[in-house]
């Protein structure tokens, strides 16, 4: 979700498989540098592996640009690379969120193939996706500061996840 | 790029390396088959006195709900050549790029304004090449050396020339509109209401497509890309109020990472000699 200056990305914390919860703590919020932030849901294996390729392909262009990359060409990458395996593909759904130049915050999701979607509002991805359009829907206000973006983002997700078995046991928020 | 120890080829294209296991994760039924983006959609084009008129609506779907209220159907594909795509939001989106940029390098190999038809070829022989798979249905419009061309071009590789056109879910209800009112010689004005009254007409009539409406309107030498040119739903449902959350969050542990400023080194030295 977007805020003034700021953005927030957040998940919740279950691993399982179907209806067996495995895990109460998993990390699906991953950094890629300081002003960039990646969140992959769906099958954890493909997240797992779609991250290392990113963090692999980051750590090349840093050290043939010398700088870090921006949201929108990460994207971009991240569009590419999903697009790659159209026919047979990575069961994940990123949810991109960085600063841009000015810092100016940028959010973007794909769906499992790597169609792009910008918002300039908010972005969800995941099992619980239809119930979180609906409360970020309601809660999101523009130009919010980043303590206001911390309780409507996780009221959002806490919400949602209440009213979703396979998703819950609290969540973690970054917010820049 | 990756080398050749990740195992991808290194000539892009498609790679199909999971298609197995994904295969093995349906029939075990683990994993729910990923729903893609679609773009439901109603896109329309028109030749009119000097030039074409593309014109789309705004809605992205995943499954049966909206995941996108405003996204951008119209693709650039040269100065001169715009290009509507409905179908699968990843493969329009895809096919359309690397279209634009093979024209690009076409331009930098003759030195001259890239052709419509060159556009058709080269989207029409991709889209042939995966029988229909991929799945993106395009009107392809723009004004070049001969003069405005409007194509239609279908997932699997044939194309329709026509003087207006439409495809999408919505293309019967803009249709309907076209085949009524639809004359040769229509003024830029003329033109510009009927493409934004058959999107109004396929957005109020078909569920998938909505929002906005999106109009390109491309003549001789000059282009006009009107983003959001009708807003006929606009949210006016929004409590000024807000949200107030009386009962705050419970927050279990609190981490503050300062960011480091990053230094620009300027490398004050001898300037490159020659």
């Amino acid at each position: 979700m977007v805020g003034k200056n700021c953005f927030a990305i957040a998940s919740d914390r279950r691993l399982g498989v179907q209806l067996q919860t495995i895990a109460t703590d998993f990390q699906r919020i991953s950094k890629i540098h300081d002003r960039l932030f990646i969140g992959l849901s769906g099958l954890a294996t493909d997240s797992q592996t779609l991250y290392q390729r990113l963090v692999f392909r980051h750590k090349l262009y840093q050290l043939r640009e010398e700088r870090d990359m921006k949201p929108e060409t990460f994207a971009s990458l991240v569009s590419a690379l999903l697009y790659e395996k159209r026919f047979g593909p990575y069961f994940c759904q990123p949810v991109i969120a960085g600063l841009s130049d000015e810092d100016k915050p940028f959010i973007c999701t794909m769906d499992s193939i790597g169609a792009k979607e910008l918002a300039k509002d908010f972005v969800v991805a995941g099992t619980a996706g239809e119930s979180l359009y609906g409360a970020c829907e309601a809660m999101f206000k523009p130009d919010m500061e980043p303590d206001e973006l911390f309780e409507t983002v996780s009221q959002a997700l806490l919400s949602s996840v209440d009213r979703d078995c396979l998703s819950g046991w609290g969540g973690h928020v970054y917010i820049v | 790029m990756d080398n050749a120890n990740i195992g991808i080829p290194p000539k892009g294209g498609f790679s199909f390396d999971l298609c197995r296991r994904n295969d093995m994760l349906s029939k075990k039924g683990i994993v729910p088959p990923p729903s893609y983006r679609k773009t439901g959609t109603t896109i329309v084009g028109l030749i009119f006195q000097n030039g074409v008129i593309l014109g789309a609506d705004t809605r992205a779907t995943a499954g049966s709900i909206v995941c996108d209220k405003n996204c951008e159907k119209i693709h650039y594909m040269a100065p001169n050549i715009y290009c509507c795509g409905a179908g699968t939001a990843a493969d329009t989106e895809a096919v359309t790029d690397m279209v634009s940029s093979q024209l690009q390098l076409h331009r930098y190999h003759t030195g001259r304004e890239s052709r419509v038809v060159t556009a058709l070829t080269l989207l029409k022989s991709h889209l042939f090449k995966y029988q229909g798979h991929v799945q993106a249905a395009l009107v392809l419009g723009g004004v070049d050396a001969t003069g405005p061309h409007l194509h239609t071009i279908y997932p699997h590789g044939s194309t329709d020339t026509l003087p207006f056109a439409t495809m999408g879910s919505g293309s019967l209800a803009a249709m309907a509109v076209f085949e009524s009112k639809y004359r040769e010689g229509l003024t830029k004005e003329e033109g510009i209401s009927l493409v934004c009254e058959a999107i109004c007409s396929g957005i109020f009539n078909d569920l998938g497509s909505g929002s906005n409406v999106d109009i390109c309107v491309i003549t001789k030498g000059d282009k006009e890309y009107l983003r959001n040119h009708q807003l006929p739903n606009p949210r006016t449902y929004i409590s000024s109020k807000g949200y107030s959350f009386p009962k705050k969050t419970e927050v279990l542990l609190t981490k503050i990472t300062p960011l480091e400023n990053q230094v620009e080194v300027i490398e004050v030295g001898d300037s490159m000699e020659e």
